[in-house]
């Protein structure tokens, strides 16, 4: 390392290995950072994450907490005192959250791998410059961002179709997102041609190509749009209100209305609360954290590619 | 966008060596063809795998993106839910009434209030949400460590994978009656404080939660355009005598100008779209007053009340001028130089 320094070099006090939480060397031009910018820039940022990361504390913390707890707290509490995993073991013993988190996974991965493998497909049929109609086919799918049918034709057609009660409400009018099928294809319009061709002189099929080409050499893109098609899946809550009349089928998110917003006791657990060996609070913020925790440990993995899926993103014709 | 007429680079293989096409040209109706004009059929022939490939997203987008458009005709219509058991055969039952209900939505005063409500929550988020993305790229990117970067990114792209379902939850254990908020006023002698209730803040509340959940994700697209800025660039400025600040100006903000100009185009042509999902969840908490915007209002009539002539005219009024936002959005973008959502 031959970092330039301008002032007078002075002795080594301490030989310090540059740490992983080092900065680099700056460029000699640049001026070295006055300490109250540094001061100022680290204060706004730490507030920022603070911002995000205390309320989430707040929920995880009280949900963990037992009801001495969370009534000498007088409600919401930021410093644990002793950590009980009682709500937890309620709700997931059966019952109505039980069942609306299994039925919301179910939907998150079957929905995710229809999803992937429709647009997966479309996007390398769309990914050949002159192939045939695939400038009209690409028309087809951009004006859709422009416009949208509205709300009331969707449901008739939805209810038309007889699709009512059925899971397949939550999957099909939304499963496809344009922008999604953009971003991918643009990736593997980037995949060099060479590599195409010679699978194709080896025989190869489109499908196979696709599979072992294409794919493997898409793993980052792949992860995000996979990612952001399964939050979308988790995190849908309006069709289910619109198109299940049946209770019991609602996943996660419409039980998490149920118990939080309108401040209902889960199904069969309502005695167990007024009788006062469970914390209502306590299992609502246990409902929050389930909603939460599925993708607050999966994102982070996924986040070093994002910069890349959506630069990918840009149009190209 | 100027390659349409440029052969795939598989034409040469197939030409050169395999049957499809070099049959095709024995038999063929044009042995002189130039290579470039391939006949629709043989294109056919050689691509057609990749159609077959692209079929099941087409059908998904033409049912479920282009037939509801035809559905907009039940908002000419005094549609009777109860003809039928079938959306479609309802509609083909139910009488024409031409411009009545359009005519009945404009005389309707909780249609102006949704749409007064819309504007307002628009503006509020143009001013209070937009600028914040780029104060925070501009923040990150002068963070030089990259493992302070990559983790304030990590917490800050967080919430925009929350559902508004819990976003809103959330809040409501933050700032609701007997939320986090309300429990410190009460335990210091205060009286206790419910935002998520009062409607005269809930613009506020709403933009606030915007801000929340994704304003941090929206630093993405703006880090990427700083990170496109050449070094050479600065160094330069620099070597002039440009400072810190200086170099900001006319360095770094000429580079984020066409994405800002972008994202501004796309906001506008979107004007009228103002968290349906967000809004919907709080509305009864609020009250339509201060929380009806279009979109809630066409659920409101259609889904709750089962008007749905009048919803989807309602719906239908609000897609014709969003319609007409985007497009004029875009010609004004191109007028001042940039590039907006598609090419000229």
């Amino acid at each position: 390392m031959t970092a330039v320094i301008d002032k007078p070099v002075e002795p080594v006090k301490s030989v310090r290995q540059p740490g992983r939480w080092a900065a680099p060397p700056r460029p000699t031009w640049e001026e070295e950072p006055s300490r109250a910018g540094l001061a100022g820039k680290g204060l706004v940022l730490t507030l920022a994450c603070l911002g995000i990361l205390f309320p989430l504390w707040i929920v995880l913390v009280t949900s963990l907490s037992s009801r001495k707890t969370i009534d000498q707290a007088g409600g919401l509490v930021m410093v644990p005192k002793g950590i009980t995993f009682v709500a937890y073991k309620e709700l997931l013993s059966g019952g109505q959250v039980t069942r609306a988190a299994v039925i919301s996974v179910l939907i998150t991965v079957v929905g995710t791998a229809f999803s992937m493998t429709v647009s997966v497909l479309c996007a390398y049929g769309l990914s050949r410059i002159g192939s045939l109609g695939h400038r009209w086919i690409l028309m087809l799918l951009l004006a859709t961002m422009f416009f949208s049918a509205g709300l009331i034709p969707t449901y008739l057609l939805v209810q038309s179709l007889g699709l009512t009660d059925s899971y397949l409400a939550l999957i099909l009018p939304s499963a496809l997102s344009v922008f999604n099928i953009l971003v991918l294809r643009g990736f593997f319009m980037g995949i060099p041609q060479e590599l195409v061709d010679s699978a194709r002189i080896d025989g190869a099929s489109d499908f196979r190509i696709l599979w072992q080409v294409v794919m493997p050499l898409s793993r980052a893109v792949l992860a995000v749009i996979t990612l952001f098609y399964a939050v979308g899946y988790w995190s849908a809550w309006f069709n289910a209100s619109l198109y299940l009349n049946d209770q019991d089928m609602m996943p996660l998110q419409n039980v998490m209305i149920q118990l939080v917003q309108k401040q209902e006791a889960p199904v069969g657990l309502g005695q167990a609360i007024k009788t006062g060996e469970l914390s209502g609070l306590a299992v609502q913020m246990a409902v929050m954290v389930m909603a939460l925790l599925p993708v607050a440990v999966l994102s982070p993995f996924v986040q070093r590619h994002f910069k890349k899926g959506m630069l990918t993103g840009a149009v190209k014709g | 966008m100027s390659h349409s007429t440029v052969p795939r680079s598989r034409t040469e293989a197939d030409t050169t060596g395999k049957s499809p096409v070099a049959s095709g040209g024995a038999t063929g109706t044009r042995p002189n063809r130039p290579k470039a004009k391939l006949s629709w059929r043989l294109r056919f022939r050689r691509d057609r795998v990749l159609l077959l490939m692209t079929l099941p997203a087409v059908l998904l987008i033409l049912v479920f993106n282009y037939l509801p458009i035809l559905g907009n005709i039940v908002a000419f219509e005094d549609y009777d839910p109860y003809a039928s058991d079938n959306g479609i055969v309802s509609m083909l039952h139910s009488p024409w009434v031409g411009l009545e209900n359009f005519q009945q939505i404009f005389a309707d005063s909780a249609f102006w209030s949704a749409v007064q409500n819309t504007l307002v929550l628009f503006f509020l988020q143009l001013i209070l949400f937009f600028p914040i993305p780029i104060l925070l790229a501009l923040l990150i990117n002068s963070v030089v460590r990259p493992r302070v970067r990559a983790l304030s990114q990590a917490i800050l792209y967080l919430p925009h994978f929350f559902s508004w379902v819990l976003v809103i939850a959330v809040f409501q254990q933050l700032l609701g009656g007997a939320g986090l908020f309300s429990q410190l006023l009460r335990q210091h002698g205060f009286d206790g404080l419910d935002v998520m209730t009062d409607p005269n803040t809930f613009k506020f509340l709403v933009t606030a939660q915007s801000v929340w959940k994704d304003a941090g994700w929206g630093i993405i697209v703006f880090l990427a355009a700083l990170s496109s800025v050449s070094p050479d660039l600065y160094e330069a400025a620099a070597m002039d005598g440009a400072g810190r600040w200086r170099r900001m100006w006319h360095v770094t903000l000429p580079a984020l100008r066409p994405v800002i100009a972008l994202l501004l185009v796309l906001r506008v042509g979107d004007a009228l779209t103002v968290g349906f999902e967000q809004i919907l969840l709080q509305r009864d908490a609020v009250g339509p007053g201060a929380a009806e915007v279009l979109d809630t209002f066409v659920w409101w009539n259609g889904v709750r009340n089962q008007d749905f002539g009048y919803a989807a005219a309602a719906g239908l009024v609000k897609g014709v001028i969003s319609l007409g936002l985007v497009l004029a959005a875009n010609k004004v973008a191109h007028l001042m130089g940039e590039q907006g959502v598609y090419k000229k």
